[in-house]
């Protein structure tokens, strides 16, 4: 029997075992493809996405870190509708059907989540149709100007509102009314966590491609956001199923082995960060044993990573995973706290937001003159101020016009100002 | 309820974006460095390394900006996978190394070093340099040697084999015979393509790399020069075929030294700037005859001369102008000040063949090179 027919059978007991117990997937598109293929979806996110050089960048790292082993990536999976999964070349049998299971736990959690619900489906289309724009305007309008602006656009594309009306500003999008020349530019009514958006709306001077290029942006963004946002419940969630399917399988003794083995490779504790598959996974059986099977299914159509820990973290949990708080001290970082209740703290505020910093458009018209005001949520960790002072330009070369950026330093406000030519600080 | 799916193998050999995104980033880190080639040539790192390492140079300007938080300031959790306590190290830091904020292996912060290199380093500095004035001398015309395919023949190396010219071979002995077509390959079609060697001439030129390594050369003065022959050396040896370098170390007295030496002594005592002058001459005197060799002599000190030593210096680094094409002279200013340096006596010698410059940190290394070596000659 070929590898490939071998794989087909193997998926189709799979997609048994799975149904049985109840996952409910998208119907799986499985694609085998030679490593370097992994490295670039894994690079880009999307196969079908556009080019840039921070992908390259990406793209290099990941490719070194797997030839010198230091990390593996067996599959890939992306959540659109069929749900394509994108399995490694080289797999071996076990690899190959544990990989499956795990990748239909990943779509059946994609299908369900709420935080998936406005997701659109066909992101793969969508993306491979705003790459090919974003190549014709590399054409037109050369490419070190596109790749410019885009290195702007990246530079802030965290800073969308993933519970806003999300893509009501597309409609307006390329090709969209220009506001109205000279017009001061309405402050938002209320604090606008939307910088993208805003600056789509209400951005002066901006070419039509410009601003489909910070659409396209802000679109990927949005589709991105969910993963980012529950990570540990949904890989938690992944390898919860295929620790279930993979011993609901005849395995023979060295394939039960090789999974194990496989498995503990997975789920390795590290000292410098938190393993989200180890986590999720140690959640998700507490949360089976505790309030039983139905409760499990609950949790994964509810949760983001920050609600799923907020809930479902306990004391004995943090004690049974060794979990600790470490912090720099000197040149050193050092274990700080073991109390569980630091440790959740720390990790919810670490997740918070996806772990990037809370910026709100306070004002579009400072000064009254149109200058745009930010606003950094200060939460108790500062802002990293060199990259701070790079990035104030990037967003002044967007809109336009001055841009500042208040936040705390030494628990004192401070604005950040760029006028063109250099970031300015000024205490309030 | 029946779930769909299918199983499939592409053909994924056409998609190379990954491949071309790293590609557009390592031109980005290329041009960065270049931007900052004054800052990474004189690093401590590159000057002791060999020269097949790569060597790792943090790179700023490719970083991808954002708002992020300071990576210092946030708490973190980890696994305890072996039993730690409160107090205990889960990561170090290396201390900053030569230049300020060094990027160090740590949880979570963004880091960019680029690796490259030494080859492709100096191919990004030699791209500016070049060996000025040089000028053919009449007899002693060294030749670099080169090969070029230019002919074809019936025996040769496998790999040279000619394919299309042994294929034509084949489709003309088949219709010579009347049976047009290929009827595969016989051993009387088989041709080869043949190299000639050629001879490019070339002059010959002679560096003299002086080197003061008197006490007073502190640790600063030695990085600054070594840092200046090692590019140089290395800039010699792959332009040019025929470059001979001479290396002279002086204190109060001159001796010849091998590179190897040169780089890695250090010696004591006064400075008298003239033996190495007067050793110089001797040597291009006895081995080096100025009328076949285009002669270039760079001299490195920190300016500490015994003042009577300054008439005379002067005298013969005069004469030292006068066969050479360029004498270049640096001179390395320290945490210490001269009000009497060697470069002020200098003065004195108006011949434009004669250029001194002052090197006053380390990224001037780049501008000694430079200035010594740009390919359109002075006078």
């Amino acid at each position: 029997m070929s590898d490939l027919a071998q794989l087909e059978r193997d998926v189709e007991e799979i997609l048994a075992v799975a149904r049985w117990y109840g996952l409910d997937h998208f119907e799986m598109r499985f694609e085998i493809c030679p490593p370097e293929m992994l490295y670039s979806f894994g690079a880009y996110g999307m196969p079908s996405r556009f080019a840039h050089w921070s992908f390259g960048k990406a793209f290099q790292r990941i490719k070194m870190e797997h030839d010198h082993q230091l990390s593996r990536i067996y599959e890939m999976v992306i959540n659109t509708d069929p749900c394509y999964a994108f399995l490694l070349r080289n797999n071996t049998r076990v690899q190959n059907r544990l990989v499956a299971a795990h990748v239909l736990a990943h779509s059946d959690f994609f299908k369900h989540n709420i935080h998936f619900a406005g997701t659109p489906r066909n992101m793969l289309e969508t993306m491979a149709a705003s790459a090919r724009r974003i190549r014709d305007y590399e054409r037109v309008y050369g490419r070190e100007q596109v790749e410019g602006f885009l290195d702007a656009v990246l530079a802030i594309q965290e800073h969308v509102d993933p519970h806003g009306y999300r893509f009501a500003v597309r409609e307006r999008g390329p090709g969209g009314p220009e506001p109205a020349a000279g017009a001061g530019v309405q402050a938002p009514l209320l604090p606008d966590k939307d910088l993208l958006g805003f600056i789509l709306r209400h951005g002066r001077g901006l070419a039509d491609w410009q601003r489909d290029v910070i659409a396209i942006v802000r679109d990927e963004a949005l589709y991105f956001w969910p993963q980012f946002a529950t990570k540990i419940c949904n890989e938690g969630w992944a390898t919860y199923w295929h620790l279930k399917i993979m011993r609901s399988l005849d395995l023979n003794e060295a394939e039960t082995i090789e999974f194990a083995r496989m498995h503990a490779e997975l789920i390795q504790p590290a000292r410098t960060h938190v393993n989200p598959y180890l986590l999720g996974l140690r959640v998700f059986m507490d949360i089976e044993q505790r309030f039983g099977e139905e409760a499990v299914f609950e949790v994964r159509t509810a949760c983001d990573d920050v609600s799923f820990l907020r809930s479902y973290l306990t004391a004995e949990l943090v004690q049974e995973l060794g979990l600790y708080v470490f912090r720099r001290i000197g040149y050193e970082w050092r274990v700080g706290e073991r109390d569980w209740r630091a440790v959740r703290d720390t990790l919810i505020q670490n997740l918070f937001n996806c772990g990037h910093p809370y910026i709100m458009v306070e004002n579009g018209d400072f000064h009254r003159q149109g200058e745009l005001y930010l606003k950094h949520y200060y939460e108790g960790v500062e802002l990293d101020v060199p990259y701070l002072e790079k990035t104030l330009p990037l967003v002044h070369r967007l809109w336009g016009r001055p841009v500042h950026l208040e936040t705390v330093l030494d628990d004192k406000a401070v604005v950040f100002s760029f006028y063109g030519g250099k970031v300015s600080k000024r205490f309030l | 309820m029946t779930t769909r799916f299918t199983v499939c193998r592409e053909d994924w050999s056409l998609h190379r974006k990954g491949r071309l995104d790293q590609q557009r980033h390592r031109e980005k880190v290329r041009q960065a460095i270049r931007d900052n080639l004054a800052d990474i040539i004189s690093e401590e790192q590159i000057i002791v390394s060999d020269e097949n390492r790569l060597v790792k140079i943090p790179v700023r300007s490719i970083r991808e900006f954002r708002f992020r938080f300071d990576g210092h300031k946030q708490k973190r959790v980890g696994h305890d996978d072996r039993g730690v306590a409160v107090g205990d190290v889960v990561a170090g830091e290396r201390p900053p190394l030569l230049r300020g904020k060094s990027a160090g292996r740590e949880p979570g912060v963004d880091y960019y070093e680029a690796e490259v290199s030494i080859e492709e380093l100096s191919e990004l500095l030699f791209e500016e340099l070049d060996l000025p004035d040089l000028r053919e001398k009449t007899e002693s015309q060294l030749v670099s040697e080169g090969v070029e395919f230019r002919d074809v023949r019936r025996h040769g190396v496998t790999g040279n084999l000619d394919r299309r010219r042994t294929i034509m071979e084949a489709f003309r002995r088949n219709a010579l015979r009347g049976r047009p077509g290929f009827h595969g390959v016989s051993p009387e079609d088989l041709r080869y393509r043949t190299w000639v060697p050629v001879h490019r001439p070339e002059s010959a030129a002679l560096v003299l790399a002086m080197m003061d390594t008197s006490g007073s050369m502190g640790p600063f003065e030695k990085h600054i020069a070594r840092s200046f022959f090692f590019w140089m050396v290395r800039f010699l040896r792959s332009k040019y075929d025929n470059v001979e370098i001479v290396f002279l170390a002086h204190h109060t007295e001159a001796r010849e030294t091998t590179q190897e030496e040169f780089f890695s002594r250090g010696e004591s005592g006064g400075t008298r700037c003239s033996s190495v002058y007067r050793l110089a001459l001797d040597i291009v005197r006895e081995r080096y005859p100025p009328e076949h060799h285009n002669i270039y002599a760079f001299h490195f000190s920190d300016g500490d001369n015994l003042t009577s030593d300054n008439d005379l210096c002067v005298a013969l680094a005069e004469k030292l102008v006068k066969v050479s094409n360029l004498v270049g002279y640096g001179e390395i200013e320290g945490p210490y000040y001269y009000t009497s340096t060697l470069r002020a006596t200098f003065r004195r010698i108006t011949d434009p063949r004669f250029v001194s410059l002052v090197i006053r940190d380390k990224d001037e290394v780049y501008k000694a090179l430079r200035t010594f070596f740009r390919s359109s000659a002075r006078g």
